[in-house]
C-alpha cells in the first residue's frame, strides 16, 4: 500500500474535523477525495503529508509511520511527494523560475545547467513556457496555479498531493491540468490523491473516487460505482442535489432518536438540519 | 457572587502565560538548533543584513540627529548660570551612548523591522507558504527565521554606532551654532565623564534589543492565524511586545551592568 489512512481522528479545538477516517491509495494509483467545502479535505492531505499530526489514528506513506518519523527522514520522504497547493503557495519574493527550482535545488545532486532545463520542461507541461524571469504578482490566478503545478512536479516525485488543481480554472485549462495529471500517472507511474470538487474531473483522471462526509470516507469505487451510487449522501453530493443530503440527514437523525444511530462522537459531527451543506461549519 | 471565579480567571490567566512562554521558549530552542543548517540560512543571511540594516540607517539617523539637537538645546537650558556650559557635552555624549542612542533606534526598529517580519512571514503563513517550504523538505525555521534573527542582532548595533555618532555630532553642531561653545569646550565636556565601558554597554544592549526585535517578530509572522486581520494582529503584536520587552532590558542592563 502506497498512502494508507487509518481511522484517523482530528480535531482543532472543539471542532472536530476527522472522525475516524480510513483510506488507501495503491502505488501508481490516481484517487479523488471529494466532499462538502470545509469537509476535511486539505486536512486529510497535510497529514499525509507530516504538516498535521492526527490526535489518534496512523498514517502510512511508502510503509513509514508519516507522525513517527525523524525530522531527517520525513523530510527525504517529503522529497518524494509534490504538494499542489489550492492557493499555489508561490514564494512572491522569487521568479518563477526560482519557485519551480527550489524543490530539485533541495534534492541536490543536480548541476545549475539540468536545474534549469528541468524547470523549463516543466514549465512547458502546465502551459507557462517562457515564464521564467516573471513574479508570481505579474500571474493570473490560474497561471499562479500551473506555476505551482510545475513546482510540484519539476522534482519527479513518486507521489503528489493535489489540493483542489483545477478549481478558479477556466475549462480548458482545466481540461490540461486534468490530462497532465493523468500523464503523470502515464509516463511517470505516479500515486496521485487529488482533492476537487469538481466531479468531471475526477470522473476524468480517477482510478478510484473516495467520498468525505462527517469527518470519514463513507464510499470509494470506481467513477462508475460512484456516479450510480445507492448512497443518497454520495449521489446528493455528484448530482448536485442538497435536498437529497438534507432528507437522508433527517433520516440518520430519526434513527439516533430511536437509539439506533451512531455513537455520540459521530453525532456531534452532524449538520443541523436545514443548514446548507455547502457551508458546513 | 461566587467568590471563586476571579481565582479561577487568575489561574487561567496564569496557565495561559505559561503556555505561552514556553511556546515561544520552544520557537527559541528550535531557531538555535536551526543554526546547524547552514546550507539553508547562510545564503540568505547578506540579503537580510541589506534589508534589516543598511535599509534602516536613515531612520535611525534621522532620529538620532534629530535627538543630539534637543539634548544639547535641553541641556544648555538646565544648566543656564548654575553649571559650566561644557557640560552640555557630556550630557549629550553621555545620554546618547548610553540610553538614547540604542533605546530610541530599538523602539523605531521595532516598529520598521518588527512589524515588516511579522507581516511578511504572517502573509507567508497565511497564503500556505511556509507550508510549501515544508513540502519541499526545507526547514522554515532555518530558512526563514535564522538569518532574520542573525542581521538583527548583528546589524542593530552596528546602527546604533552609527546612532551614538550622528546624535553627538548633531549635538556638536548645536552647541556650536546656538549656544555660544566652542568645539574645545563641548569636546571637553564629552570626555569629562568618558568611559570606554560605555560603548560596550550600549553594543550589549543594542544587540539584544536585536535580537528581541527580530525573535518576536519572527515569533508573531509564524504563529498568524486566519488571513489578513490575523496579520495585523500578528504586526500589531509584534511592535507592542518587542517595545515593551527592549524597556524592560533597558531596565534589566542598567540595574546589572552600570554597578557605581
Amino acid at each position: 500500500m502506497s498512502i494508507e489512512l487509518r481511522g484517523v481522528h482530528k480535531a482543532f479545538g472543539p471542532k472536530k474535523i476527522l472522525c475516524g477516517l480510513s483510506l488507501d491509495v495503491e502505488e501508481g494509483e490516481t484517487v479523488s477525495l471529494v466532499g462538502f467545502s470545509g469537509a476535511g479535505k486539505s486536512v486529510t492531505l497535510k497529514h499525509i503529508a507530516g504538516l498535521l499530526l492526527p490526535d489518534r489514528g496512523t498514517v502510512h506513506v511508502d510503509g513509514l509511520e508519516v507522525p513517527k518519523l525523524s525530522r531527517d527522514d520525513l523530510y527525504k520522504l517529503r522529497l518524494e511527494m509534490g504538494y499542489v497547493f489550492q492557493f499555489a503557495a508561490l514564494f512572491d519574493s522569487l521568479s518563477v523560475g526560482d519557485n519551480v527550482a527550489m524543490g530539485l535545488r533541495k534534492k541536490g545532486g543536480v548541476k545549475e545547467k539540468e536545474i534549469r532545463d528541468r524547470v523549463a520542461e516543466s514549465l512547458d507541461r502546465v502551459g507557462l513556457e517562457g515564464f521564467e524571469k516573471r513574479f508570481p504578482a505579474e500571474l493570473s490566478g490560474g497561471q499562479r496555479k500551473r506555476a505551482g503545478l510545475a513546482r510540484a512536479i519539476a522534482y519527479r516525485p513518486k507521489y503528489l498531493l493535489y489540493d483542489e488543481p483545477t478549481s478558479g480554472l477556466d475549462p480548458v485549462t482545466t481540461e490540461v491540468i486534468d490530462r497532465l495529471i493523468v500523464k503523470m500517472r502515464e509516463d511517470l507511474g505516479v500515486t496521485s490523491l487529488v482533492i476537487t470538487h469538481d466531479m468531471k474531473s475526477a470522473y476524468a483522471i480517477s482510478d478510484r473516487i473516495a467520498m468525505l462526509y462527517d469527518g470519514r470516507v463513507v464510499e470509494v469505487g470506481t467513477p462508475d460505482q460512484i456516479r450510480n451510487s445507492a448512497n443518497p449522501i454520495v449521489r446528493g453530493f455528484v448530482e448536485g442535489k442538497p435536498e437529497m443530503i438534507e432528507e437522508a440527514e433527517a433520516d440518520d437523525e430519526d434513527e439516533d432518536r430511536a437509539g439506533r444511530g451512531h455513537d455520540s462522537e459521530h453525532h456531534g459531527q452532524r449538520r443541523p438540519p436545514g443548514a446548507h451543506p455547502g457551508r458546513r461549519a | 457572587m461566587n467568590w471563586t471565579l476571579p481565582l479561577t480567571w487568575v489561574g487561567a490567566a496564569v496557565l495561559s502565560l505559561l503556555a505561552a512562554f514556553g511556546r515561544f521558549s520552544r520557537f527559541v530552542a528550535e531557531s538555535g538548533r536551526s543554526l546547524a543548517d547552514g546550507r539553508t540560512w547562510m545564503a540568505h543571511l547578506p540579503e537580510q543584513m541589506r534589508k534589516l540594516g543598511v535599509n534602516s540607517l536613515p531612520i535611525a539617523l534621522f532620529l538620532s540627529a534629530f535627538t543630539g539637537i534637543v539634548l544639547a538645546l535641553q541641556a544648555s537650558y538646565t544648566f543656564t548660570g548654575a553649571i559650566p556650559l561644557y557640560f552640555v557635552g557630556t550630557l549629550v555624549g553621555k545620554t546618547m551612548i548610553l540610553e538614547l542612542g540604542p533605546v530610541l533606534t530599538g523602539l523605531s526598529l521595532s516598529g520598521r523591522i518588527g512589524a515588516n517580519i511579522a507581516a511578511e512571514l504572517g502573509t507567508m503563513r497565511v497564503s500556505e507558504q511556509i507550508d510549501a517550504l515544508e513540502t519541499m523538505a526545507y526547514n522554515p525555521i532555518a530558512y526563514l527565521v535564522v538569518p532574520r534573527v542573525l542581521a538583527g542582532t548583528l546589524m542593530v548595533p552596528v546602527i546604533v554606532i552609527f546612532a551614538n555618532v550622528i546624535g553627538i555630532t548633531a549635538g556638536w553642531i548645536t552647541a556650536i551654532n546656538m549656544l555660544d561653545m566652542s568645539t574645545q569646550q563641548f569636546i571637553r565636556g564629552l570626555r569629562l565623564f568618558y568611559e570606554p565601558f560605555d560603548i560596550t554597554y550600549s553594543v550589549i544592549k543594542a544587540t539584544s534589543f536585536g535580537f528581541v526585535i527580530t525573535i518576536i517578530g519572527c515569533y508573531q509572522g509564524f504563529n498568524t492565524r486566519g488571513g489578513a486581520e490575523g496579520v495585523g494582529v500578528a504586526t500589531t503584536r509584534a511592535v507592542v511586545i518587542s517595545g515593551m520587552l527592549i524597556l524592560v532590558l533597558d531596565a534589566f542592563w542598567a540595574a546589572t551592568l552600570l554597578k557605581t
